[in-house]
């Protein structure tokens, strides 16, 4: 059933050619052919239902370097997917992609989340803002040129600085998480209880009887 | 003495001032943020409503509090290294989260687990949806005013919980699947006391909804509010109960099994109108179905291994073959090291969670360590016909409706 629908589509859209999938049917389109190939599947091929959207970063310098990927699923047809996939057009700054979100309404939340991580943009959706981090953050996280540990950011809080005059900054991340080496950092003054040394575990805490005596 | 003092009162007062310059009468529009901390958005969603009076007339919900990142750290760890992260999505049914990660992984690898693997992820999916129902419910009676149905599903979810604990060693963070396994057999005895579980959880189940079902409070705050129509539902990505609710009969254990899934009967129940009160009651039925779920696993529960022997390069061998043997420490020094070795490829699936359809999107160029992962999130797409759901109903009816849809913010915020 699935070579069949490949080959349906493929007298359709000639230029649509099969993609290697370990599971469902899966499909390359350049990106002019996306829009009307998911209206002529959501109309005649019964998948009513795009599950996900999302894009893949193939790294820096890799052509294309961004992919976006549609999953469909057909609620009239037992548990059939199907998966399309399109080349983004535009630069490898600002990868370009058309919207969807005519023909699923879904798409647009899809869509913002897909462009605040991955940074593509999709051409004629409504509202294209950031979804997950802040407005006014400046990367997009989920590219592979993007740290793990993460860049450290001024937080947007203009109302705060104007009426005390203090920017606000985000916490230091002290190496960052997953970050073997915590950096050059004083840990008493790091952490302000390593500061208080009048007790430890050696020395109990002044005042302070333990619940619970070990036998020697 | 007695003075004649005369204020009418602010409605009179308005109702005079438009009477004396009709046209003139101003009223304005009132921003309220609804959350993030607020007990009726369950977590840190936050709404931005505009209110006219008491009427919403837009909500823009705000996600992102509880994003960590999730997709971008599964890139940087191996397969089973993220299993305790998939705990943190939807975490009030984490067995049902470990089961979806580790099929989809296991589909790359073109890997089948035995039976009886298949059996005990079947059975924890299940009790892991009673308890993430049972909370829903419990939240959603309290959303609506009745303290009741919290405390007895609370203590019905302890019972469950008690019961994760023995089989996993924790109550809520249970990382109990691994890529072509389980962490470990289920313990001796379990089985029956999991039976026991269902014996006695039937009849507190006909309690504890008779306590809502014909409600008269209760039906007046849900019937007829919040109704999400059959095309929006679709059109807008919606699964799970929620999609069920409003009439598509969509459950992927039925059209899509997976895990052995097709060996069971049990009846997917579907609403008529979509509205919170058909929400309500697809919940409902669904404990039930999973129990009846439950009693065939107990009933057949095959033998034979729980992890699939044949995968050496993906299921770590038992400790005491690590213990004694060149060969097994060797292969689990390498599992442990490198990650389970999955080769190239691309695969998406999706498992029918307690809160909708959890799907994993997974590309791999070979190895241990995911090239990209990509979680869909079922609370995200489902919330994402807020600002349609809400506008034009009352703000009252917004918690009900934020209640009736059961969503995660640690799934949706990922």
């Amino acid at each position: 059933m699935s070579a069949d629908l490949v080959s349906t589509l493929q007298a359709r859209f000639p230029r649509l050619a099969p993609r290697p999938s370990a599971d469902h049917p899966a499909v390359n389109v350049p990106l002019e052919d996306v829009v009307p190939l998911l209206r002529c599947l959501r109309d005649e091929h019964g998948f009513d239902l795009l599950t996900d959207l999302t894009a893949i970063d193939w790294s820096p310098g890799a052509t294309p370097r961004f992919t976006v990927v549609y999953h469909l699923l057909s609620t009239t047809r037992a548990g059939a997917y199907l998966r399309v996939a399109a080349p983004c057009a535009g630069t490898e700054e600002a990868p370009v992609a058309p919207s969807v979100t005519g023909l699923w309404a879904g798409a647009d939340w899809h869509e913002r989340e897909c462009y605040d991580l991955m940074g593509v943009r999709f051409e004629g959706h409504p509202d294209l803002r950031r979804i997950l981090m802040w407005d006014g953050y400046p990367y997009h996280p989920l590219r592979k040129d993007f740290p793990l540990a993460g860049i450290e950011t001024e937080l947007p809080a203009e109302d705060v600085a104007a009426e005390t005059g203090t920017r606000v900054v985000a916490a230091p991340m002290a190496g960052g998480p997953f970050v073997a080496s915590a950096g050059e950092i004083n840990l008493t003054e790091a952490e302000p209880r390593a500061k208080d040394e009048s007790w430890s575990d050696r020395a109990p805490q002044p005042g302070h009887t333990p619940l619970r005596q070990v036998k020697e | 003495m007695a003075t004649d003092y005369n204020f009418p009162d602010s409605a009179a007062r308005a109702a005079a001032a438009a009477q004396e310059a009709p046209g003139e009468f101003q009223t304005e529009k009132m921003s309220l943020a609804m959350g993030p901390s607020h007990p009726s958005t369950h977590g840190v969603l936050r709404l931005q409503l505009e209110l006219d009076g008491e009427t919403v007339t837009r909500a823009d919900p705000v996600l992102g509090y509880l994003h960590r990142g999730d997709e971008k750290i599964a890139e940087n760890m191996t397969y089973n290294q993220f299993v305790p992260y998939t705990d943190r999505l939807d975490y009030l049914a984490p067995l049902a989260n470990n089961m979806a990660y580790a099929i989809a992984v296991e589909r790359l690898a073109k890997l089948e687990v035995p039976a009886r693997c298949q059996a005990i992820r079947v059975l924890t999916a299940e009790m892991a949806r009673i308890s993430a129902h049972l909370m829903g419910l419990g939240a959603f009676g309290l959303d609506v005013g009745a303290w009741t149905v919290l405390l007895y599903s609370l203590e019905e979810r302890e019972k469950l919980y008690k019961l994760f604990e023995e089989l996993t060693g924790a109550r809520f963070t249970t990382s109990y699947t691994r890529i072509g396994g389980v962490t470990r057999d289920v313990p001796e005895g379990w089985l029956g006391r999991v039976g026991a579980f269902c014996d006695q959880f039937l009849p507190i189940l006909e309690e504890i909804l008779k306590l809502l079902t014909r409600n008269k409070i209760f039906m007046d705050r849900t019937v007829g509010v919040g109704v999400i129509s059959r095309a929006d539902a679709l059109s807008y990505g919606l699964t799970g109960p929620n999609l069920r609710g409003s009439g598509v009969g969509l459950d992927l254990r039925k059209d899509k099994p997976y895990s052995g899934y097709e060996q069971y009967e049990f009846d997917v129940p579907v609403g008529t109108t979509g509205d919170c009160y058909d929400r309500y009651l697809v919940r409902g039925e669904e404990m039930r179905q999973s129990v009846r779920i439950i009693r065939q696993v107990l009933a057949r529960f095959p033998d034979g291994p729980w992890y699939a022997p044949d995968a050496r390069r993906i299921f770590a061998p038992p400790k005491d073959k690590i213990l004694t043997s060149m060969e097994e420490l060797i292969q689990n020094f390498m599992i442990v090291t490198e990650g389970p070795q999955i080769p190239p490829g691309e695969v998406y699936f999706e498992a029918e969670n307690p809160k909708g359809v959890l799907g994993f999107f997974i590309v791999s160029r070979g190895g241990g360590v995911p090239y990209r992962l990509k979680i869909r999130s079922p609370s995200f797409c489902n919330l994402s016909i807020l600002p349609k759901a809400c506008q034009g109903i009352l703000i009252s009816d917004v918690v009900a409706l934020l209640g009736s849809m059961d969503f995660v913010m640690g799934e949706c915020d990922r």
